[in-house]
């Protein structure tokens, strides 16, 4: 059984250039909607990348800013500079 | 040219791991007394891996952008009188068992990581600690914050810390902390860390703050997600703790196995009121709890067992018994309230029509069958003018607490019934879960303080009914009894033909 790497995010403003940027980086992903709030799932993995980010919302971003939409997460967290990455890979 | 800035991983060495140090006027077993007593080995605290590389600069800079933000909501919804809003006045009754049942706990979850965040050696693993202890201290004070704008208008919640340390059901969250902070350190971690934290509390944030948002509450879904958002990191620390103990050493293994069967189980129970808010209590509904269950617990909880199967972690013991409870638990739970609602601080009713249906349709194997026509006599006996209220006191499981009301694995038709014997006592449990709990700590368990048996011993302000309510504080007619008929409902349908006769 795949094993599914998730991130829960605000749905609002601050968040949707996010949403935007995993959308894009990570094919395959699954939506799903719930009032105030939005669930991204990835099978093994899920990465926010900051320059797709960046890139949306026009400034410099730093992922660790995803704290302040972020609701909750599945899978083993790296992150560093330039990515927030949940995944259950070894 | 400029200095190089350093990277997250570097900053996160130099800010954490690089201000700790040796102790040398003392030696460290003398410092640090408490991280070997459980029998716990680790042979390199410098193991311990952060990824969230979160360093008390950064977390300042974060946490006050989140109270700025949350703050300017709460204002906002308390100015512009948000309370009038929301869906329906029953809505609030969800309100007032959070602040009294759930936001004592972020207070009691304060305490245990500074307990945690003094005691472990490792510098890593004390910096997220305390951390998280702030965060649990915000949690609380916002939930108050924000709850205190309702009971300006609303009953029930005006003496939530009096009602935490005494009523029935109050004692079923707070014992759970309880039993987590006379633990030791790791299992603490282990207990609200790990298996609260991350197996958990998705059940009781993600869907039920969703659901205040779709039910007008702007106040209550912002303090939710702004405490939620501390929580991934919270996660993250329980994940990291769990890993971290078994890589450590195999000895480690069954020790950390007994806690997490043990704190699954423990935690199921209290979440059971939550499936309960979710499937009976919110106007508007999101998800019912067996969806809930679904995602947050099959789904998540199994990706993640999987994960730690190469240390040789199984999943929790009785889970299969916990998921096949989701046909059943919030049920079951509303049941006692609605029969002990004379007791309890919070209104109670029987679903409508339109939410009998919704329920047959999230409950195909196990509502109609077992609990709409129950529903659908106790509602005919309210019309009858002969509302049923249970005059007795229940007999309560030694573990969880519970009222015994819960029914046999694979027979929802009969009440399940454990026991133990210590000491020429019979103490009474409602699952097998608990009855292991018990029977791996009796010492700790047979001096639960049981509501019920307090009550008969005298302890609780007296005899009857009225004097123990008294004692709870209880301001009977107001924050006890049905929504229909209360002071809650008389104020909402005046606010309501108010706001009719204003549109005419």
């Amino acid at each position: 059984m795949a094993q599914i790497a998730s991130i829960t995010l605000l749905h609002n403003d601050d968040a949707r250039p996010i949403i935007e940027a995993i959308l894009a980086d990570n094919p395959g992903v699954r939506v799903l909607n719930m009032p105030g709030a939005v669930k991204l799932d990835c099978d093994d993995e899920l990465i926010v990348k900051r320059a797709s980010v960046e890139e949306r919302l026009g400034r410099p971003w730093e992922p660790q800013e995803i704290q302040l939409v972020l609701v909750s997460m599945a899978g083993n967290l790296d992150e560093d500079d330039d990515w927030f990455k949940l995944s259950w890979k070894h | 040219m400029a200095p190089k800035k350093l990277g997250l991983k570097q900053r996160y060495a130099h800010m954490t791991r690089g201000l700790d140090w040796e102790t040398t006027y003392q030696p460290m077993d003398a410092v640090f007394p408490y991280d070997t007593f459980e029998g716990i080995k680790i042979k390199d605290w410098s193991a311990w891996e952060d990824p969230f590389r979160l360093t008390m600069d950064a977390y300042w800079k974060f946490q006050a952008e989140k109270e700025r933000k949350l703050y300017a909501v709460l204002d906002a919804f308390a100015q512009n009188n948000g309370q009038t809003g929301v869906s329906d006045g029953r809505y609030v009754n969800v309100v007032k068992l959070f602040l009294t049942g759930i936001s004592p706990e972020e207070y009691q979850a304060h305490r245990g990581f500074a307990f945690t965040g003094r005691h472990l050696r490792g510098a890593g693993p004390r910096v997220a600690c305390q951390m998280q202890s702030l965060d649990e201290l915000r949690h609380i004070q916002t939930q108050i914050h924000t709850i205190s704008h309702y009971n300006k208008y609303f009953d029930g919640i005006s003496e939530f810390p009096h009602m935490h340390d005494r009523v029935w059901y109050l004692s079923v969250p707070k014992s759970f902390f309880d039993d987590a902070r006379t633990a030791g350190p790791f299992e603490f971690m282990i207990a609200i860390g790990f298996a609260f934290e991350y197996v958990l509390t998705n059940l009781l944030f993600v869907p039920f703050m969703s659901g205040a948002a779709y039910n007008g509450d702007m106040s209550t879904v912002t303090f939710g997600f702004s405490a939620q958002s501390d929580e991934s990191r919270h996660m993250t620390l329980g994940i990291e703790v769990i890993k971290f103990l078994l890589e450590q050493h195999p000895d480690n293994l069954p020790i950390v196995q007994k806690w997490v069967d043990k704190w699954f189980w423990r935690g199921h129970r209290v979440l059971g009121l939550v499936a309960m808010m979710m499937d009976y209590m919110l106007p508007k509904k999101v998800m019912s709890w067996k969806e809930a269950w679904e995602i947050y617990f099959t789904e998540a909880g199994g990706s993640l067992f999987q994960d730690l199967a190469r240390y040789g972690l199984k999943a929790p013991k009785y889970a299969d018994v916990a998921t096949a409870d989701a046909e059943h638990i919030s049920h079951q739970n509303w049941a006692v309230f609605y029969q002990y609602t004379h007791a309890a601080a919070f209104h109670t009713w029987m679903p409508d029509k339109e939410h009998l249906d919704w329920l047959s349709e999230k409950y195909p194997n196990t509502f109609d069958k077992y609990y709409r026509p129950r529903w659908e006599m106790w509602a005919e006996m309210e019309k009858q003018g002969k509302r049923f209220y249970n005059p007795s006191l229940p007999q309560l499981c030694q573990v969880c607490q519970i009222p015994m009301a819960y029914t046999e694995p694979g027979d929802p038709t009969k009440i399940a019934f454990r026991c133990s014997e210590v000491g020429g006592e019979t103490y009474h449990f409602c699952s097998d879960g608990c009855k292991d709990i018990f029977d791996g700590e009796p010492e700790k368990y047979v001096q639960s303080w049981l509501p019920v048996h307090q009550i008969f011993q005298g302890a609780c302000g007296g005899a009857t009914i009225p004097d123990v309510l008294n004692y709870y504080r209880m301001n009977v007619g107001a924050d006890n009894m049905d929504y229909v008929g209360s002071p809650d409902e008389k104020l909402w349908n005046e606010w309501h033909a108010g706001k009719a006769r204003e549109a005419v």
